[in-house]
């Protein structure tokens, strides 16, 4: 329902080169899930109605300012996807009736952080997934209670320092698979994605503007204030969350999962988790080892699996 | 116009398809659920023209139909107790977006303990949050509400949305012959849904629903729900009359019964004022000097109408059927607080608490009540609030205990 007639990104050269959402956001510098919500704006294109849960997002819109050209309502942080189903159900409802011609239709898309999509909101999306709504689902993961100051949530990966596991060790617990809950619930399309790869994520928003249904992606946020990094770091360390394997580019499709970037020659995961202030317990005051070595070996076996 | 032996529930359901609903979200739950499933059964015949989607929860029910409200459609939903509770959270949001819908609540006691009859604690749970209240006592008052809600939830100085309440069981699953509105009398009556400045269009771009900083803005959108609360006491006034022109039922926010020369007043809501006018009734033919004052519109609450039909009585008894826990009975507090500094207010407004979960109200017990509002207004001393219960209700309580010791006794000796 791009305004734009259809493009194929093949390279870099293809992307958009006007920028839909609007500049001066109260945003964190270096935010990862503003730089990812940027690029599947211009793709998506300005008919779109955000539907947001409480969140980071949330303080896009404070009256009276608003980055969107198009709709946004704010809903609450377990209910986005009804939210969704309501702007959609009426949509569709007014079209049917003859009172919304197709060209003022718009497409409906929640956006919620990792707080709400994996544990408050889960229950209302695997709602909307039940019953097949026409929907495009975006969370933008920064692996923590983000918006409140970074308290672990079960988005957390496994020994990451939190405000609330500030302990030697992080983190005990280990990072959900969102992805795979969502997938087992076979909606139209799920997938992973990244601001720092804007062609991986371009070709993705392309395939599933053609498709109907729940589409849903996972956008791993990389998180200046919440991984304690300095924002100028915000694109090579979302490279790197690819190029080391800890966050693999997959899409699920007609009940098959296939990975669009597989990292052949992966870099040891410390090149990834050393850039982080959230990590850095695990390289000083001296390096715990076998921290490391659980890390890498989680990451080793999911590739292994892979291929 | 036929007449149709219905139940609450039905009664509900033909309000929201003579109202032309356009949309409903949906949640199951005892005693709700016979509103849903009628006008499922009416989309599936293609006797009604709306779209229905059932959601995981309350919470997702009534925020989809706040959305659709604030899409440009007319949405209508219901729910109960501990459903209108779970989505409490969205009964606060929809309300602050200014979104016009009905909900129907069929009112039940609130766990613990779990039950699933009729009281008003789930209804004044929901007593702030911005939604307008009416209160009906009757199957036919259920339907006529509901086309009424929505005239005054839709009114443009109004622009909120409105829960119409029925007790559970006793309202819900009791037939009545319901005078049925002639089907384009009512949508003239209702009129078409104005979405008003809410709702989606590519080419009108909006943002809904966005936060504020600070408590100057909040302060101010908060005061203007509450202005425009306030605006549907006119509201509800000139559109009943309307009602009354069209149908020939009047209808008003605090329904006055035999009031003329009354000494002593009760007050109440809800079906159990049926109950009252069979007791006031009685209390004439003895030759007490009884009234019944029934609050219909709870929110925005009538004070001044309130005033105006208890000042100078000698005694007033407010009978809540819900309990605050730790203060009392929630109507008696807003009575008091509508009385409270009128000159020619009652000296005495004594509290009864009764009809919890579903418990009924005896006729003696308003004998007794009246009784004792006599000789509060005799002494001047207004008595402690008063909770219903007898004898035998509470033998029965102590038999059931000793049950229920015998059986952790027994079931202690067998590990």
């Amino acid at each position: 329902m791009s305004d734009e007639q259809p493009i194929h990104f093949h390279n870099m050269k293809d992307m958009p080169s006007t920028h839909l959402l609007g500049t001066g956001t109260p945003m964190c510098a270096g935010c990862g899930g503003l730089e990812a919500l940027h690029e599947i704006y211009d793709i998506l294109g300005q008919r779109t109605v955000f539907v947001n849960a409480a969140g980071c997002m949330t303080l896009l819109s404070v009256y009276p300012f608003t980055p969107f050209r198009g709709g946004w309502l704010y809903t609450a942080m377990a209910s986005a996807p009804a939210g969704a189903q309501g702007v959609r159900d009426a949509l569709d409802i007014l079209k049917a009736k003859g009172k919304l011609p197709e060209e003022e239709d718009m497409q409906v898309v929640v956006i919620t952080g990792d707080g709400s999509a994996y544990g408050m909101g889960l229950s209302a999306t695997s709602g909307a997934m039940d019953r097949g709504l026409d929907f495009i689902y975006l969370c933008y993961d920064n692996e923590g209670y983000g918006n409140t100051g970074q308290q672990y949530s079960p988005a957390t990966p496994h020994a990451a320092r939190t405000s609330t596991s500030k302990g030697s060790h992080g983190y005990p617990g280990f990072k959900k698979d969102l992805f795979s809950i969502w997938a087992a619930n076979n909606p139209a399309y799920v997938a992973t994605i990244i601001g720092a790869e804007p062609l991986d994520l371009a070709k993705k928003l392309e395939k599933l503007q053609a498709m109907q249904g729940p589409r849903m992606l996972i956008s791993l946020a990389p998180c200046p204030t919440g991984w304690d990094f300095d924002p100028k770091h915000t694109v090579e360390i979302g490279r790197l969350a690819v190029k080391t394997g800890v966050w693999p580019l997959k899409e699920y499709v007609d009940g098959k999962v296939v990975h669009t970037k597989v990292p052949r020659q992966r870099p040891p995961v410390e090149e990834y988790l050393k850039l982080q202030g959230r990590f850095r317990h695990l390289f000083e005051p001296e390096r715990d080892e076998a921290a490391i070595a659980a890390i890498q070996a989680k990451v080793d076996a999911y590739w292994e699996q892979v291929s | 116009m036929s007449r149709l032996l219905l139940t609450g529930n039905g009664a509900a359901a033909w309000g929201a398809r003579l109202a032309r609903a356009d949309y409903v979200p949906a949640f199951p739950i005892t005693p709700q659920t016979e509103i849903i499933e009628s006008i499922g059964g009416w989309i599936d015949r293609g006797d009604m023209d709306a779209r229905m989607v059932t959601l995981e929860s309350e919470h997702s029910m009534i925020t989809a139909a706040g959305a659709a409200a604030s899409s440009g459609v007319r949405a209508f939903t219901a729910t109960s107790s501990q459903g209108l509770l779970y989505g409490m959270e969205m009964l606060y949001t929809v309300a602050g977006w200014r979104a016009p819908f009905v909900l129907v609540n069929v009112s039940r006691g609130l766990s613990a303990p779990i039950t699933l009859e009729s009281d008003h604690n789930d209804i004044l749970a929901a007593r702030d949050c911005g939604f307008l209240q009416l209160h009906c006592a009757s199957c036919q008052e259920v339907l006529d509400s509901v086309l009424m809600a929505y005239r005054l939830g839709e009114h443009p100085e109004v622009r909120l949305p409105v829960i119409v309440n029925m007790d559970g069981f006793y309202l819900s699953f009791t037939r009545e012959p319901v005078a049925l509105p002639d089907a384009e009398q009512a949508a003239a009556f209702v009129g078409e849904f104005d979405p008003g400045s809410l709702k989606f269009s590519a080419s009108a771009p909006l943002s809904q629903a966005v936060a504020v900083l600070g408590g100057g803005p909040y302060s101010y959108f908060r005061y203007e729900t509450h202005l425009a609360a306030q605006q549907g006491l006119a509201a509800h006034d000139q559109l009943a009359a309307e009602f009354a022109e069209a149908f020939g039922r009047e209808y008003h926010s605090v329904e006055a019964y035999r009031m003329e020369d009354a000494d002593y007043v009760l007050v109440m809501m809800g079906s159990f004022a049926s109950k009252a006018r069979d007791a006031v009734d009685a209390l004439r033919e003895a030759g007490w000097p009884v009234g019944l004052a029934r609050i219909r519109l709870l929110r925005p609450l009538p004070a001044a109408r309130l005033r105006e039909l208890l000042g100078g009585r000698r005694a007033v008894a407010v009978i809540d059927q819900n309990l605050s826990m730790g203060m009392g009975g929630v109507l008696h507090s807003e009575v008091a607080g509508a009385l409270y500094g009128a000159k020619d207010a009652p000296p005495v407004l004594a509290s009864f608490v009764g009809g919890l979960g579903g418990r009924d109200i005896s006729q003696q017990e308003f004998f007794a009540m009246v009784e004792q509002l006599r000789r509060a207004a005799d002494s001047g001393v207004t008595p402690p609030p008063r909770l219903l219960y007898t004898r035998d209700e509470l033998a029965e309580v102590r038999k059931l205990q000793a049950i229920a010791g015998v059986e952790r006794n027994e079931l202690g000796e067998d590990q």
